[in-house]
């Protein structure tokens, strides 16, 4: 993200208290209870100008109109295919070196039973 | 505009039923017999479609037909493993091969087409799971709108990638995402959307979203008859909301496969609050599981819908239990040895399949009934680097033994320690009984009841009665 300012028409994410503690289900485990039921959706900022932070309004892809504090402008994924798993790594390695043994004994092909 | 309506918590939960019954365009109430009896059969025959209807309107968006292939590599394993004479041959039905990537387009594409034929202008969707890049899917190409519902992240805003991964999904096919933080309440703000949208509920658990999946079952048992000669002995299912097993094992009958064990296999997360802000992010599959495949069978009507068209113990012959580190080992050793690289949480069946062709006869046959696609945030590497993360130990050693889900995930370091855990089918009954007996906060049902619970837990009325005593005793 390269700016602060999102002008009408950028695509952005905004973020909005849906539930206050007080206002959540009865039936709750206590850790849950006390944090807010919150959530993110994005959009196209319908406000001219907007920095983050601000309160904005946003229209989404079914044309609601959401109200909410601007988190991010041209929101990124950011999920990945994570760290290299040596654990894994040697599982795969293992797998395959059993394999030839049972080659070695059966053929390529097996027994073909 | 300001809208009158009185919109807290127990004001929605309150309009559940009438915003439900718009939702979804079903009165559920002509299925009821009396009590808690209701005709499940003719709410399946009224509501839903034959499988001909269904295969059609699944060919319409290129869903279904999916390959059915002999896992060889893995079957040579298995036989290497196995005692003499043990060691039955796995097959794998590729559902990845769908058109956003799992089985759940089968279900997807019945909600969806049944939404645009009633006139819908959209459909909503709760689900952190694969049907919502389904419903998104589906949605597109029947050109409606689209909401899907995810409960996607902690307090801390930390969201599981797998989820993450899935409202991405959701977004390429121009779906809206609402990204939710934990919480049950999720079914309070898709009751809002539901009412504020006028969009139908596209619920996992309606009679279209089940007969879509009986096609599944369907194929099974033909391209195996075509394949093998035979029904399949067994067929594999991994168990969560109770649709996959429900829709599989009703296909399976429909086409003659009346003697094939149903195997339920879900992921042990036992001990880890489903609902718990801090627990959310210690489980690194985020369907499949026991908290999920326990709550579901036991409460099926727990569900969005009045009557949830998925009842798993009507079907289910065995419920097997497996570890977090052997579906990943696992998922390893199918990209490995039989070059298909798919996600984990599809392989949950696939590893229960491999501990039970080893205690199988080696001219048995199992199916395991589905795969699903893969990518950033579903790999077992991205889980299991978020679970270190999160502060678990993953370690190599005996994944029966060691796991202990919310702390240690154990990769094993032979595939001879892929095993499972039984789970009584018949404790999961009791538990039914006992669950409605203290909802209903009585423990006498009338012959209509009974005859209702028969069908519903597939047990004899002796046996009913004898676990309603048990629970009277506890």
């Amino acid at each position: 993200m390269s700016t602060n300012l999102a002008k009408r028409g950028d695509w952005v994410q905004v973020q909005l208290n849906v539930l206050s503690p007080e206002e959540r289900s009865p039936y709750l485990p206590e850790d849950t209870k006390k944090v807010p039921l919150q959530m993110r959706v994005k959009g196209f900022l319908v406000d001219e100008i907007a920095s983050l932070g601000a309160t904005v309004r946003i229209k989404t892809t079914t044309d609601r109109i959401i109200s909410g504090i601007l988190i991010d402008i041209n929101p990124k994924y950011t999920h990945n295919f994570g760290e290299p798993v040596p654990e894994l790594i040697n599982a795969g390695v293992e797998l395959r070196k059993l394999m030839e043994e049972i080659d070695r004994c059966d053929g390529p092909e097996g027994d073909g039973k | 505009m300001t809208s009158m309506r009185d919109d807290s918590y127990d004001a929605v939960m309150a309009r559940r039923n009438e915003i439900m019954k718009n939702a979804v365009g079903i009165d559920y109430e002509k299925f009821i017999i009396e009590g808690i009896a209701f005709d499940y059969e003719k709410m399946m025959k009224e509501v839903g479609y034959s499988i001909d209807e269904v295969r059609e309107i699944q060919a319409e968006t290129c869903v279904g037909n999916t390959p059915l292939v002999e896992l060889k590599n893995i079957n040579r394993l298995i036989k290497k493993l196995a005692a003499k004479g043990k060691g039955a041959r796995i097959f794998l039905k590729d559902e990845a091969a769908n058109p956003s990537g799992s089985f759940k387009d089968r279900r997807a594409a019945v909600s969806v087409y049944r939404a645009k034929k009633m006139g819908y202008k959209g459909v909503i969707a709760a689900t952190s799971g694969n049907y919502g890049a389904a419903v998104a899917s589906q949605a597109a190409k029947r050109g409606l709108k689209c909401i899907i519902v995810q409960e996607c992240y902690d307090s801390h805003w930390r969201g599981q990638p797998e989820i993450l991964e899935k409202g991405r999904a959701c977004e390429a096919y121009g779906a809206e995402v609402v990204q939710l933080t934990v919480g049950p309440e999720l079914f309070y703000y898709t009751l809002l959307l539901l009412e504020q949208t006028g969009y139908f509920n596209a619920s996992l658990y309606s009679p279209y979203a089940i007969a879509g999946i009986e096609t599944l079952g369907y194929e099974i048992a033909h391209q195996m008859t075509e394949l093998t000669g035979r029904y399949p002995d067994a067929v594999i299912v991994t168990h969560a909301g109770g649709g996959l097993i429900t829709g599989t094992a009703r296909g399976l009958k429909k086409a003659g496969g009346t003697e094939t064990k149903i195997i339920g296999a879900s992921v042990d997360l036992r001990g880890l609050h489903m609902a718990s802000d801090e627990a959310f992010n210690k489980k690194y599959f985020t369907t499949g599981h026991t908290g999920f495949g326990i709550p579901f069978a036991v409460f099926p009507d727990r569900s969005d819908v009045p009557k949830n068209a998925a009842r798993p113990l009507r079907y289910m012959d065995r419920y097997v239990l497996v570890a977090q580190g052997e579906v990943f080992y696992v998922t390893e050793m199918l990209a490995q040895l039989e070059g298909l690289q798919r996600g984990p949480a599809g392989n949950t069946s696939l590893t229960a399949a491999i501990a039970l062709a080893l205690e199988m006869d080696e001219d048995q046959t199992i199916v395991v009934n589905e795969t699903e696609y893969t990518g950033a945030g579903k790999l077992p590497s991205a889980q299991l680097t978020f679970a270190k993360q999160m502060g678990m130990v993953v370690k190599r050693g005996d994944p029966i033994k060691e796991d202990i889900p919310g702390k240690v995930i154990a990769i094993p370091q032979h595939p001879s320690q892929i095993g499972v855990i039984e789970f009584p089918v018949s404790d999961m009954k009791k538990s039914y009984l006992k669950e409605l007996i203290k909802r209903e906060n009585r423990d006498e049902f009338n012959d209509n009841e009974m005859e209702f619970l028969q069908e519903d837990l597939n047990a004899t009325k002796e046996e009913i009665e004898k676990w309603i005593s048990e629970v009277r005793g506890e």
